[in-house]
Parts: C-alpha cells; sequence; structure tokens
C-alpha cells in the first residue's frame, strides 16, 4: 500500500521489540462486544488511477463556472488568480506544515501571517487584524459575540441586506450566547434601516457593504449613530476585491470589519474552504477571537514573530475562552497574502475598476431586455434584477441553455418575497460575448 | 499583612483593603504580560474572581480575600504589568475594596504563618 | 606536451578551522538560508506583478463612496514573489522533511493525489450556489464521503459542514442540547475528564453548560466511580476522548456510554485520536452519540500551516433529527442539498456556516480512503500504533513513561526521567530542533508533569523511527551527563534562536507600521 512504508519484515521486528506476539495484543484494552472479525464493510484499496477515474467521473457531473457565461456572486465570487500562488501553497514546508507553536522553525508561516494580518488591517482601514478565520459568516458571528462582550449587552441588530447565511450562522451563535438577534426584513437600500433599531440595549449593528443586493452604502452616519448609543458598528464585506475601490469601513467609522477574504487567491471550491477575516480597533484586541502572530526578537536579537496573546484562546484559558476556535484558515491565508502582494495597492485598485466596469456594461446591457428592472442603484460588481418570472426557474432554465445566470435570492431566503429578483455579477473574468448571450438569452425567455 | 492560601495578600486602612499576589505566586506565574483589574463599583463575595493575571502560557485567577465594593483599581499595570513580577507585595496591587464584613479577616493568615503554609507545600 | 590546466585547485585547502572560529557572514544570508525581510520594507508601493486591462467605464457613479486615501499595499513582480515565499518556506519545518511527532495532531503523509482531485475543475471551480441540477458530482461526492464516515464509525447520520474540529465540537453539543431541549429537559452540567483537550471545556462553556471535571484513576483513564457519583438528573453530556489525550484506550468505555445513558445524558466523543482505531474500532459499537471527526488528522488533508482543517460530526439516530443544515440527501437517482427545514424538521438547531461545508477537504478525505479503503485503513491504524509502541519500547529504558502497558497510536512521557538535570521538558524540545526534528507535543495533557506526547503516524518507515529514537537517545544521554548548555542554549541552529514571548505579550506589535522602528525590543 503506497502510503504505508512498514513492510511485514518490519512489523515483526518491531513487534519483537516490543515484546508483543501479534497487533492485537496492543488492541487488548478493546472491550470484547466491540472487535470485528473483518473489516468494515466498504471497498478495499485501489491505485491512483482507479481513485482518479472514480473522482474524475463525479468531477465530470459538475457544471463548472469557467464553461460558460457565469454570473453567481451572492458571497462566492469566480476571479483569476495567479499561477504563482496556487503553485507557493503546494510547496512542502508550506502544505505540509503545522500550526506555528515552536516559532524558532516556522518563522516562514509566521512571517507570512504577520504579512497578512497587515494587508488585512490596512485593507479594512482598522488598527489590527488576526490571523483569519473559518469564513466571512463565522467571523460575522464571532463579531456579534465579540461585541457583547465588550458592551456586556444583549442585543444585535442586523441589517436586512447582510447575507442570509451570516445571518443564520449569526443566530445559531447568538440563540447559545443568549445575544437576542433582531434582523430587519430584506430590502435593495435597507442598511440605513437600522438606525431607528438601535437602542441602549444594543450591543452592535451588523451592515453589510456592497450588501446582498450589491448596495453600496456609506455607512458614516450609523457608526455614530451607535456609537452615540454605546453599540458597535460591525461592518462585513463578502467582496473583499471591493476595498480596491471603496472607501474603506475603517475610514467610515466601523469598529469591526468582517470579510469573507475567498475572492483573492481562493478559487470557488464549490463553498469551501474559505478564509474569514477579522479586523478591530486597537483598544479591543484582547477580546478578538483568533489566532494574532506579533513581533518580538530572538536571544540574539534578531526579529521574529510569534503567536501571542495565547490567553485569550481555548488551550489556555479552556472554559473561560473569547471562543472555542483552535484552527485558522492557514494554506487559504496565505493564497490571500501572495495574491495580494502581486496585485499590490496599484493592482488591486485596477482590478477593483475593472469588476466596477464589467458590472456597468453588464447593467447597461441588461436595461435593453424588456420586462428586467434594474433594481440596484448604486453596486460595485454585483446588483438586483427583477424579473418578469420566476427567478429559480428562470436559472435552471437557462442553465439547460449553458448559462450560469446568477443567484435568485429565493434560493437564500425562500420566504423573503423576492421570488422575481435575480442577483447578477460580473468579475474581470466576464466576457463581452458572455454579457451578450445572457441577454440573448432572457429576451428569449419572456 | 494578611494572607491567603490561594497566595492572596491583603493590607488593611481602616475600611479599605488593598489587594495583590505574593511574591511566591508572582514567581510562579512566571513573566506576567497582563492584568484584569476590575470595575470600580464591583460588588464581589468572598471568593469570587478580582482579577485575571495572565502570564504568557497561563491566565489565573485572583481571589477576593474578603468580600466588598471595588473603589479603585491600579490603573498602572496596563503599560507596565512587569510591576507585578518586580514588586508584587507593593506597587504590584490591583484592587483596593471597601470591606463588608471585617469578621472575614479572622480567617486570614499573618506573614509567619504564611511563610509556614509555603514551607509545607 | 600542451600544458592545459584547470587554473584552480580542485580539493579543499587544508586549513584547520577550530570549532567557534567559524567566521560570522557578512550580508545575513547562511549557505542556502536567506535572510528576508516583510514585503512591507521594500519599495513595492507603486508596483504589481499582475497585468490587468484597462476598465472600460470610470467609477464615478460611485461618487463619494470611491476611496480616495492610499491603502498602502505593496505588490511584487512575480519573481520578487517567487523569491520573497520560497525564502519564507525554507524557514519552516514540515512533514516532507522529517518525523513530526506531534502527539494529538497525527501528523501524517499528505497524499499529493488529494491534491490533484482538489484542484479538477469539476470541484474547484464551481459556484455554491449554482443550481443544484449542474452540481449532482458534488452533491454525490458528499453523499459518498458521508457514506465512508457513517460505515468507518458505525454511525447513522452525519452533520458535514462544520469547518474545523472545534466548530464540529460545537455543532455536537448543539445537537445535544436540542435534543434535551425537544423533550423539555433542559439540563445544566457537562462532564469533562481532567485530561481533555481545551476546545471540550471552551466550547461546553459557550453553549451554556457549567463544566465539571471527572478524576483520572492512577492508570489514565476515566474514574468511573468518580463519574458516577457526579451523574445525575442535570447533566447533559460527557465529552471524552478515546483512545484518550493519554494515548491509551479506556477500556470501561462502554460501561460510561451506560451509566451516562442511564442519567438520561449523551456521550460526545471527541475523535481527534480516531487514527488509533479506524477501520477497526467503530465509535458507534462504543455507545458514542456524537463524534466530530478531524479530517486534517485521521484523513490526511494538508495541515497548511494552521488549516484549513473540516470537523463533520456523525451522530446516533437519536441526534439525527437535529444536525443542522445543509446536508444531502439522495431521492431516487438525484442527489438533494436539503437547506432549510420546515416544520417538525425544524428541530435542528440551524445553520452553523454559509454555504455547505468544506468541499476541497471533502475531495481530498474521499481520494484517501477510496485509496486506502476497509483493508488499508485498518492497516492505519495497526501501524499507527505498531510504530507508537515501537518507539515507546525504545525510550522507555531511559525516558520516564507516564504509565505502564501499552499505549495506542501516542506515547506519553513525564520529565521524571529529568530530575536533578536541570533541563526541562521544553529545554530538551528546543535540543530536539537543533537535531532536526519538530519537538512533539509539549506539557499536554496536562494531567502529567512536563508532558511530551509522541505520535508518529502510519506513513513513519522503520528507518526513520530509528533515526529518531537514536536521535532521541543521545539527546537523553547528554542530558543525563549533564550536558546543560546544549539544551539551556538550544535552538543553536535554528533559522532563530529562542523567541522572547513576553516581550511579544507585553508590547503586542500585531502589525507593520512605517513609523516604528524594526526592532521592537529598543523602544
Amino acid at each position: 500500500m503506497r502510503y504505508l512504508p512498514l513492510s511485514p519484515t518490519d512489523r515483526s521486528a518491531m513487534l519483537g521489540v516490543i515484546g508483543a506476539a501479534t497487533i492485537d495484543d496492543l488492541f487488548v484494552d478493546v472491550p470484547h462486544a466491540a472487535r470485528r472479525d473483518r473489516p468494515v464493510d466498504l471497498p478495499f484499496h485501489q491505485g491512483e488511477l482507479e481513485v482518479e477515474r472514480a473522482l474524475s467521473v463525479l468531477a465530470g457531473r459538475n457544471r463548472t463556472a469557467g464553461q460558460g457565461p457565469f454570473f453567481c456572486g451572492a458571497g462566492a465570487y469566480r476571479h483569476h488568480v495567479p499561477a504563482t500562488v496556487d503553485h507557493i501553497i503546494q510547496r512542502s514546508e508550506f502544505l505540509t506544515s503545522y500550526t506555528p507553536y515552536q516559532p524558532e522553525i516556522a518563522q516562514g508561516t509566521l512571517q507570512y501571517l504577520f504579512e497578512f494580518q497587515t494587508q488585512v488591517a490596512a485593507l479594512t482601514g482598522m488598527d489590527v487584524a488576526n490571523a483569519s478565520m473559518y469564513d466571512g459568516s463565522t467571523a460575522t458571528a464571532e463579531a456579534v459575540m465579540m461585541a457583547a462582550r465588550v458592551t456586556r449587552r444583549g442585543k444585535a441588530v442586523l441589517s436586512g441586506g447582510l447575507h442570509p447565511h451570516y445571518a443564520r450562522t449569526a443566530e445559531t451563535l447568538a440563540k447559545v450566547a443568549g445575544v437576542e438577534v433582531q434582523r430587519l426584513d430584506g430590502a435593495i437600500d435597507s442598511e440605513a434601516a437600522v438606525l431607528e433599531a438601535i437602542d441602549d440595549d444594543t450591543a452592535c449593528v451588523v451592515v453589510q457593504t456592497p450588501n446582498l443586493f450589491g448596495t453600496v452604502t456609506d455607512v458614516t452616519a450609523i457608526a455614530a449613530a451607535a456609537q452615540a448609543k454605546g453599540a458597535l458598528l460591525i461592518v462585513v464585506v463578502t467582496e473583499v476585491v471591493s476595498l480596491g475601490l471603496l472607501k474603506s469601513p475603517g475610514e467610515m467609522g466601523a469598529d469591526i470589519v468582517v470579510a469573507e477574504g475567498q475572492s483573492i487567491g481562493n478559487a470557488l471550491n464549490f463553498g469551501g474552504p474559505y478564509v474569514g477575516l477579522f479586523a478591530a480597533r486597537e483598544k479591543y484586541v484582547r477580546q478578538m477571537p483568533g489566532r494574532l502572530c506579533g513581533e518580538t526578537v530572538d536571544a540574539d536579537g534578531r526579529r521574529g514573530f510569534v503567536l501571542t496573546l495565547s490567553t485569550r484562546e481555548q488551550h489556555i484559558r479552556r472554559d473561560k475562552a473569547t471562543s472555542n476556535i483552535c484552527t485558522n484558515s492557514g494554506l487559504c491565508a496565505l493564497a490571500f497574502t501572495i495574491h495580494m502582494s502581486l496585485l499590490g495597492e496599484v493592482g488591486l485598485r485596477k482590478l477593483a475598476a475593472v469588476n466596477h466596469a464589467k458590472a456597468r456594461d453588464l447593467r447597461d446591457d441588461l436595461m435593453t431586455v424588456p420586462g428586467v428592472e434594474i433594481l440596484t442603484e448604486r453596486f460595485f460588481n454585483e446588483f438586483a434584477i427583477r424579473v418578469p418570472t420566476d427567478a429559480a426557474a428562470l436559472v435552471e432554465t437557462l442553465a439547460g441553455h449553458g448559462i450560469l445566470a446568477g443567484v435568485p435570492v429565493s434560493r437564500l431566503s425562500p420566504k423573503g418575497g423576492m421570488d422575481d429578483v435575480l442577483l447578477v455579477c460580473a468579475t474581470e473574468t466576464t466576457t463581452s460575448s458572455d454579457i451578450a448571450a445572457l441577454v440573448a438569452a432572457l429576451k428569449g425567455a419572456f | 499583612m494578611l494572607f491567603t492560601k490561594d497566595h492572596e495578600w491583603i493590607k488593611v486602612d481602616g475600611e479599605v483593603a488593598t489587594v495583590g499576589i505574593t511574591a511566591y505566586a508572582a514567581e510562579q506565574l512566571g513573566d506576567v504580560v497582563f492584568v484584569e483589574v476590575p470595575d470600580l463599583g464591583k460588588v464581589l463575595a468572598v471568593g469570587d474572581s478580582l482579577a485575571v493575571v495572565e502570564s504568557v502560557k497561563a491566565a489565573s485567577d485572583v481571589y477576593a480575600p474578603v468580600s466588598g465594593e471595588v473603589v479603585e483599581a491600579n490603573g498602572d499595570l496596563a503599560a507596565a504589568p512587569e510591576t507585578v513580577n518586580a514588586d508584587p507585595e507593593s506597587a504590584g496591587w490591583f484592587a483596593k475594596v471597601k470591606i463588608a464584613d471585617p469578621s472575614q479577616l479572622e480567617g486570614l493568615m499573618d506573614r509567619a504563618a504564611y511563610d509556614a503554609f509555603l514551607a509545607s507545600l | 606536451m600542451s600544458m592545459n590546466s584547470v587554473g584552480r585547485p580542485t580539493q579543499p585547502a587544508p586549513v584547520a578551522t577550530l570549532p567557534g572560529a567559524i567566521p560570522a557572514t557578512l550580508g545575513g544570508g547562511r549557505g542556502l538560508l536567506q535572510d528576508e525581510g516583510l514585503i512591507f520594507e521594500r519599495d513595492g508601493w507603486d508596483s504589481s506583478g499582475v497585468d490587468l486591462p484597462e476598465p472600460s467605464h470610470d467609477a464615478s457613479d460611485l461618487g463619494d463612496l470611491v476611496r480616495t486615501a492610499p491603502i498602502g499595499l505593496p505588490g511584487l513582480s512575480e519573481p520578487e514573489a517567487m523569491r520573497h515565499y520560497v525564502r519564507l518556506s525554507q524557514r519552516n519545518h514540515a512533514i516532507d522533511l522529517a518525523l513530526y511527532p506531534l502527539g494529538s495532531c497525527t501528523m501524517k503523509h499528505n497524499p499529493r493525489l488529494n491534491e490533484k482531485m482538489a484542484r479538477l475543475p469539476g470541484f474547484a471551480d464551481v459556484h455554491p450556489l449554482q443550481p443544484q441540477s449542474t452540481v449532482q458530482g458534488a452533491l454525490e461526492l458528499m453523499d459518498q464521503l458521508a457514506h465512508w464516515l457513517m460505515t468507518l464509525t458505525g454511525m447513522s447520520a452525519v452533520a458535514m459542514s462544520p469547518k474545523a474540529g472545534a466548530h464540529g465540537e460545537l455543532c455536537g453539543l448543539l445537537a445535544i442540547r436540542a435534543a434535551h431541549e425537544a423533550r423539555g429537559d433542559a439540563r445544566k452540567r457537562v462532564l469533562v475528564p481532567t485530561s481533555a483537550h481545551g476546545t471540550n471545556p471552551a466550547t461546553a462553556a459557550f453553549v451554556g453548560y457549567a463544566v465539571e471535571e471527572i478524576a483520572q484513576t492512577a492508570d489514565g483513564r476515566v474514574d468511573i466511580a468518580d463519574l458516577a457519583a457526579k451523574l445525575g438528573p442535570d447533566v447533559a453530556a460527557i465529552m471524552v476522548t478515546n483512545p484518550n489525550t493519554c494515548g491509551l484506550f479506556e477500556r470501561d468505555v462502554i460501561q460510561i456510554a451506560e451509566l451516562v445513558h442511564a442519567a438520561g445524558a449523551y456521550f460526545y466523543c471527541d475523535g481527534a485520536n480516531f487514527n488509533a482505531i479506524v477501520g477497526r474500532v467503530r465509535p458507534g459499537d462504543l455507545g458514542v452519540d456524537a463524534m466530530h471527526i478531524n479530517l486534517h488528522k485521521t484523513f490526511s488533508t494538508p495541515h497548511g500551516g494552521g488549516g484549513p482543517g473540516s470537523g463533520p460530526v456523525v451522530l446516533s439516530a437519536a441526534l439525527a433529527p437535529f444536525a443542522p443544515t445543509p446536508f444531502v440527501v439522495k431521492r431516487g437517482e438525484a442527489y438533494e442539498l436539503v437547506e432549510y427545514r420546515e416544520g417538525e424538521a425544524a428541530k435542528a438547531f440551524g445553520r452553523l456556516c454559509a454555504f455547505h461545508g468544506q468541499m476541497g477537504m471533502y475531495v481530498r478525505a474521499l481520494s484517501y480512503m477510496l485509496s486506502h479503503g476497509a483493508d488499508g485503513l485498518k492497516q492505519v491504524a495497526e501501524d499507527a500504533v505498531l510504530n507508537a509502541n515501537y518507539i515507546k519500547a525504545r525510550l522507555s529504558g531511559v525516558m520516564s513513561a507516564a504509565f505502564e502497558g501499552p499505549c495506542m497510536h501516542e506515547a506519553l512521557f513525564d520529565d521524571h526521567w529529568l530530575e536533578g538535570t536541570g533541563i526541562t521538558t521544553l529545554d530538551f524540545a528546543k535540543a530536539m530542533i537543533d537535531e532536526g526534528f519538530h519537538p512533539m507535543t509539549m506539557y499536554f495533557p496536562l494531567v502529567v508533569h512536563g508532558a511530551m506526547l509522541i505520535e508518529p503516524t502510519e506513513t513513519e518507515s522503520k528507518a526513520e523511527l530509528d533515526r529518531f529514537c537514536d536521535v532521541l537517545l543521545l539527546l537523553a544521554d547528554a542530558a543525563k551527563a549533564g550536558d546543560v548548555e546544549r539544551f539551556k542554549g538550544a535552538p543553536f541552529h535554528a533559522p532563530l534562536r529562542r523567541l522572547d514571548e513576553t516581550l511579544a505579550a507585553r508590547k503586542p506589535r500585531l502589525r507593520w507600521r512605517p513609523e516604528l522602528s524594526t526592532n521592537v525590543a529598543a523602544e
């Protein structure tokens, strides 16, 4: 078996050194009732060729985003990742290394995490960022928990423009922690509606920009209103490329910024693994969940990096930890950092500009389709349209013609009363012939 | 100065008691990197967590030796947590508590008794 | 004759070099190891390594929403980026370099076939919200993986979405809490052995339970008498790792399950150590109600410097109705991802994260399972246990094993054998670094003094095991012989010496800033 180096001779010799007659002697503590006389009921081992064939068949049953015109967004975005990124993350020393608990032999990991934290803080306009969370949705939930701890209050207000999966995830955790969640109704341009819901019991308001429907919002007024009442403003960003064009949440007054970093460095991967970004104001650093990498010196005075402020974490605080989190999203954070390093500010700004321009092209051409109404006024690379039919059925029909036309809102919000609303997204990977194909298909559909 | 079996010291001045950790505790903890002091006005029962002392690898609760209300907290520790290691039984104090029940002091050890207790560990 | 000559010597000159007289390098590099600063410390503010077309429109439609202030991100050309990250990579230890003995982490070889399969466009270039009819292959893969997990564990259901082990623990406890609430029997306590991993009490406390510890017997197992005494009608669950964190199989596990069930509580099993029994023992046969499986441990998905992980949770029939959404069901020939539950079925506690889980890790794990098969997985457990016992046998003469008798997949030592040497577990570990090995897990579990937990896994050859043991025995001899400096000053040969963690915690510097000096100790 290609992954098992021991030979039968090795095994005999080793049993001899141990002083056991057979391997079963080493399993002597297993209760008789649980001992098995035969292997479990699953197929036996296969060579690489067979495994490749089996998995290729499964892969072949999926329509890929690259196979035809593609307009899906809603929290996961198709961008072009330079070949260098995937090549570097597969280096042995990155792929097969562990959490950097022995910093002397993990400076590779620790240094890129420090660079990652700096990039995330810069992008979000905040003081400090952690070394990544599982994804944007769990980062949002953890931010709500943190706000409750910091303010010692028990209510969270979630805007109607927050991604429904993120809202549900936050609700699950909030319910556990005894934090009352008020979810406002979904509406295209709804972030400011949170202003009316803030009171003296509010721990935080959570707004998303660009929101689910693509609307970009200046949250400065929301920040001021929240802070006037002693509440924290949490800003959620699901399309991190937008930060290359738009004012940062930190600049607009956010207390905590959480984001999904998948757009940079990471493929769509059918929903995971992704990488959550978490950034906050300096004064809240000891209440932050997740790993933190910090700068220090070694015994010879050379600069180095270590995991720090570990007393917040589960392995030390145990039942008093700020979170139960153990893992970060290591390799995905590395991919983010490499891609962001290749882009630089210059490249990111251009990438964002191209995305926005493509979306404007898409909007302009969709406006020529009779029956289609553009719902979102100010958007980055994604916006909502109303179609004169059930959006989910329409998407299914167009998929049959080889076009992945976007995400129907009803997929995320089945009872939201928006069965005729479709979210469409364009990125730098969208071509004018893609857009032309979509327009033609829609014209033919109704 | 009086001492508890959990290595807190308490220095009484009229109604107010100053609380900290002993030199023994500070040494056991190693380098102190952060101290979470209580809020003013917090009302504590004896044995409640008064403060949390953090070293790099551990976080330890400091227990209230007596019941009372927190009237002052040592703000200097935020910028200089190493004071707890350098001068644990004086400048490294954590908080001052207005004593609710002076009879609770009777169960505490004096220096000689505490030293004997340490020798027995 | 024609006098052709090479023009330079071809043998090393006989220069005597005394140890200690090795000249320091002048520029910071050392042989193959390059010195490498931060990307922010070079002048890349106006550069980019990505070529992009010009946008067809400007952003005037967004007015004041457009960012005007600089972001502060340098860019690197591709050659510079490659050098930067390759230089960083040389400063990391890795499984691909040597036996990585971290107990409880299962540092097994990461098969590269898994990487190839995960990158097939049919898995990698697929959006989670495409119509389900266009992703039947992905849903089928999830269903197959679920089948393997349930069959290997003998359980009825599996919640696939948790993104890591700790996330899986949360999922399991939330299902347990939902199950109690559905009976109108909300309970208050969770019991956890003193040897438990920190995520166990952290998760239980977060879910709102009071955490109580169960004592350990002298032979490293759960104290059944103490468990029985602490059980009561207000106990929601016990969280047990089996094999436990001391590397020992809980021989009374069936009795533990019976006691727990009799009290109306559930048995949560932390599956971190599943590698010891996979393919040989099914947790379902032991009475387990919920168990998270770390795909990045037992099923070889890469550790990646700290993540991403994946922590699906297998569930008993009693807990299955309380699993979170989404999950995959087969209806006829088609696969359906169930994302919402209505009415009766809404007992599920909700959603744990966006989308459907760690698909990239599912592909890798299934690739691993198909490669090994039922026979290979059984061999995995056996070789893992054999390798750990071999190390234990070779080292026990010199190092003090914490418990007698055979261990499972990891061997636990304490620091009694170092008494009188002045050398601590930490010092010993740092000296291992000089010898080319990543240290074992240290100071965990907490129940043993100066713990050293060694887990080789099944992918180590006998030659590598012997090399590891030979080095540890040499180090142990040196420790006992009083060669204190070797240990106290270690590591000497790593890219950096020991780092000042106190300074990092007292004066946290968590990002680069242009105005700060490069030497944080100088402040």
